[in-house]
C-alpha cells in the first residue's frame, strides 16, 4: 500500500489537532462519550490516510511534470548563425568583455552591471539602470541561448545580435561601434585576431561613429566609406558573437522541483528536500491544471518562448510601450538579423524571422513569456517590474484585468486564498 | 475539517477535458471541393519547433489538385491568440502535394489550422485540428 510522505502525515495530524483544540463543543465532552468520539475521529482519519495513499498524479499530470523537469531540456543546438558560438576562445573573450566597464564611455557600465553574476545575472530593479534608467526589467540569463527571440519584445533574433543593442543604447552602455572596434583592437587585438582573423585598419576611421548614435556620430558614420562601415560592423558583430559564446554557458541549475520530478518519474518516494509539502503539491497541480499556468510556462525552461498580452498594466512614468507589435519592424530592419550579411552559415537557420507573425492585433502589448526557473529569487516581476511579489503576480492572473490596449489572453479564474498561496509555494520550488 | 477537505480536494480526479476535437489527418473541405491530407514532414507534430508540413490535395474523384494557392491561418480556439508563426506554402512537390513551412505550436492543447485553398477548379476551406 502506498503511504503518505512522513511530512504530509505530520502536517495533517497537526492541523487536525488544532481543529480539535479550537472546537469548544468537543472540549465539553467528557468520559466515554469523548473517548468514543475521539476513537471515531482517529478511525476516520486512518481511513482517509489509508484510502488516499500518497498524493496521486494522473498519467497526464505525470507526463506534464516530466516535461517541465530540467532533465527534459535538450542539449543546446549549435548556432550556425554564429560560427564562434562554441569556440572556447570566443567564449573567454566574451566573458572578459561581459565584465568590462570600459565598454561604456563613462567607464561605469558593463553588461554585468545589470546582469549581475551573483543575482542570476539580473539586478533586482524594476527597470534596469545603465547610464540612465531604462524602460524594461533586466532579464536573467540562465538558458537564454535557447530563446529564438531576445528582449521582452523579441526585437532581436539571436543572442549575438541582442548583445550589440545595450552597447549603443544611450540609456545602457551608451557607446558607439567605431569606438568599440577601436577599443577591442587596442586592448584585445591579439586575442581577437586569433579567433576572428585580421582586424581592419582603423587609421582613417573616426573615433566615434554609429548609424544609431548621436547626431555627430551619425554624421561621422555617413562620412565613412562602405568598406570602412563594413569593417566596423564586422568587428562589432564579432563582439556580439563573443558575448553570445560566453552567455551560451549560462544554464539553469537543478531546482527542488527537478529532484521531486525525478523521483516521481521512477515511482520513488522523494527524499530530503525533494519531499513536497501538501501545499506545494496542491500548487503544482494547480499550475499544470486549473490555473493553466503551464499553458505558456511550458517545457523545462517554463516558457513557450512566445509573446502574449496578459493585461500587465503600463508603468505611468515610462514612455509608451506596445511590446511585440513595435518590435517586428525593428528586428526586420536590424542589419545584424539572421537574414543580414553578418550571419554565418546558411539562411536555412532563419525560419523564425522568415515566418514571424508581422501584423496581427494580438501582438499589441504582447511580451515574451519569461522562464520561471529560480523565479522566487528575483522580484520584481513583469517586463517593467510592475509587481513586487509572486503573490501579486498570481493575484493579477486570477483577476485577469483588461489590457490598456489590445486584448489580454488571460481569463479571470476563481482561486481561493489557499490556492493562491499554494501556487506561490510551488513557484518557490523552482529554485535550487 | 479543513485538513480533511484539503486532502479530499487534492486527491479528487481533476475535471475531465472538454470533448476532444476531430483530429483526422485527412479532411474534406467545407464545400466538398477537395479532400486534403495534412501531415508533418518529420512524421510527428512537435511542440516549440519550426516544422515543414505536407498538404496533399485531391478532388473528390481522387485526382491530384495542381496549381493551388494556399493561405494558412489558425490559432488556439480556447485562447485569444493565433499561430505563433506565419506558415506559408514554400514548394510544390508534385502530385497535388504542397510543402507548408514555418509551422510551429508553442504550447500544448488544441490548435486549429485553417487552410484557404484556391485552385483553377475553385476555392474552398479546410480546417484541421491538432492536439498536442
Amino acid at each position: 500500500m502506498k503511504r503518505f510522505p512522513a511530512q504530509f502525515r505530520e502536517k495533517f495530524v497537526t492541523v487536525f489537532r488544532s481543529e480539535l483544540r479550537k472546537n469548544k463543543g468537543l472540549e465539553r465532552l467528557r468520559g466515554p462519550v469523548k473517548n468514543a468520539f475521539g476513537i471515531a475521529l482517529v478511525l476516520s482519519l486512518a481511513a482517509v490516510v489509508a484510502g488516499c495513499g500518497r498524493p496521486q498524479f494522473s498519467e497526464a499530470e505525470k507526463r506534464t511534470i516530466a516535461s517541465l523537469a530540467l532533465s527534459a531540456l535538450p542539449p543546446l543546438k549549435p548556432d550556425t548563425t554564429n560560427r564562434y558560438a562554441d569556440n572556447p576562445g570566443a567564449a573567454a573573450l566574451g566573458a572578459t568583455l561581459f565584465f568590462d566597464f570600459s565598454l561604456s564611455p563613462t567607464g561605469t557600465v558593463a553588461c554585468s552591471s545589470c546582469h549581475q553574476i551573483g543575482q542570476q545575472f539580473q539586478d533586482g530593479l524594476a527597470q534596469g539602470m545603465g547610464v540612465g534608467r531604462t524602460n524594461r526589467r533586466t532579464q536573467p540569463l540562465a538558458g537564454v541561448a535557447y530563446s529564438p527571440w531576445l528582449f521582452w519584445d523579441g526585437r532581436r533574433d539571436s543572442l549575438w545580435a541582442q548583445a550589440l543593442v545595450p552597447l549603443e543604447n544611450p540609456l545602457e552602455q551608451a557607446g558607439n561601434r567605431a569606438a568599440y572596434a577601436r577599443y577591442v583592437k587596442a586592448r584585445f587585438g591579439e586575442r581577437y585576431e586569433r579567433i576572428f582573423g585580421p582586424l581592419p585598419d582603423f587609421a582613417n576611421v573616426p573615433a566615434n561613429a554609429s548609424p544609431v548614435g548621436s547626431a555627430a556620430e551619425q554624421s561621422a558614420w555617413s562620412g565613412m566609406s562602405d568598406g570602412q562601415r563594413d569593417g566596423i560592423n564586422r568587428v562589432f558583430a564579432n563582439i556580439g558573437k563573443a558575448l553570445a559564446a560566453f552567455q551560451r554557458s549560462i544554464n539553469p541549475r537543478k531546482a527542488r522541483f527537478d529532484r521531486f520530478a525525478a523521483a516521481l518519474a521512477v515511482g520513488q518516494e522523494p527524499k530530503d528536500d525533494a519531499v513536497f509539502s501538501p501545499e506545494e503539491i496542491q500548487g503544482l497541480k494547480l499550475f499544470i491544471g486549473k490555473a493553466s499556468c503551464s499553458t505558456c510556462h511550458n517545457g523545462p525552461l517554463f516558457t513557450d518562448h512566445a509573446f502574449h498580452n496578459t493585461g500587465v498594466p503600463p508603468v505611468v512614468d515610462l514612455p509608451p510601450d506596445r511590446g511585440r507589435v513595435d518590435a517586428v519592424a525593428q528586428v526586420e530592419a536590424d542589419p545584424f538579423n539572421c537574414l543580414g550579411t553578418y550571419r554565418d552559415g546558411s539562411p536555412e537557420a532563419c525560419g523564425e524571422l522568415k515566418f514571424m507573425v508581422r501584423d496581427k492585433p494580438e501582438l499589441v502589448r504582447a511580451y515574451k513569456t519569461p522562464s520561471l526557473r529560480a523565479v522566487a529569487g528575483r522580484p520584481p516581476y513583469m517586463h517593467a517590474g510592475q509587481f513586487g511579489t509572486l503573490e501579486e503576480v498570481v493575484a493579477h492572473y486570477a483577476k485577469a484585468p483588461l489590457s490598456v490596449e489590445g486584448v489580454s489572453e488571460v481569463h479571470p479564474l476563481q482561486l481561493s486564498e489557499r490556492e493562491r498561496a499554494a501556487l506561490v509555494a510551488f513557484l518557490k520550488t523552482l529554485s535550487p | 475539517m479543513l485538513g480533511v477537505l484539503a486532502v479530499v480536494y487534492m486527491t479528487a480526479p481533476s475535471t475531465p477535458p472538454a470533448a476532444a476535437p476531430e483530429t483526422g489527418q485527412t479532411r474534406g473541405s467545407e464545400k466538398g471541393m477537395f479532400v486534403a491530407t495534412f501531415v508533418p514532414q518529420g512524421g510527428a507534430a512537435r511542440q516549440n519547433e519550426l516544422q515543414d508540413w505536407v498538404l496533399t490535395l485531391k478532388t473528390g474523384a481522387g485526382q491530384p489538385v495542381e496549381n493551388a494557392t494556399i493561405e494558412i491561418a489558425g490559432g488556439m480556439p480556447q485562447h485569444a491568440h493565433g499561430l505563433p508563426t506565419s506558415p506559408r506554402m514554400t514548394d510544390y512537390l508534385g502530385e497535388g502535394r504542397y510543402r507548408i513551412s514555418g509551422v510551429k505550436f508553442s504550447m500544448s492543447g488544441w490548435w486549429q489550422l485553417k487552410l484557404g485553398i484556391s485552385a483553377p477548379a475553385g476555392s474552398d476551406t479546410v480546417v484541421f485540428n491538432i492536439v498536442l
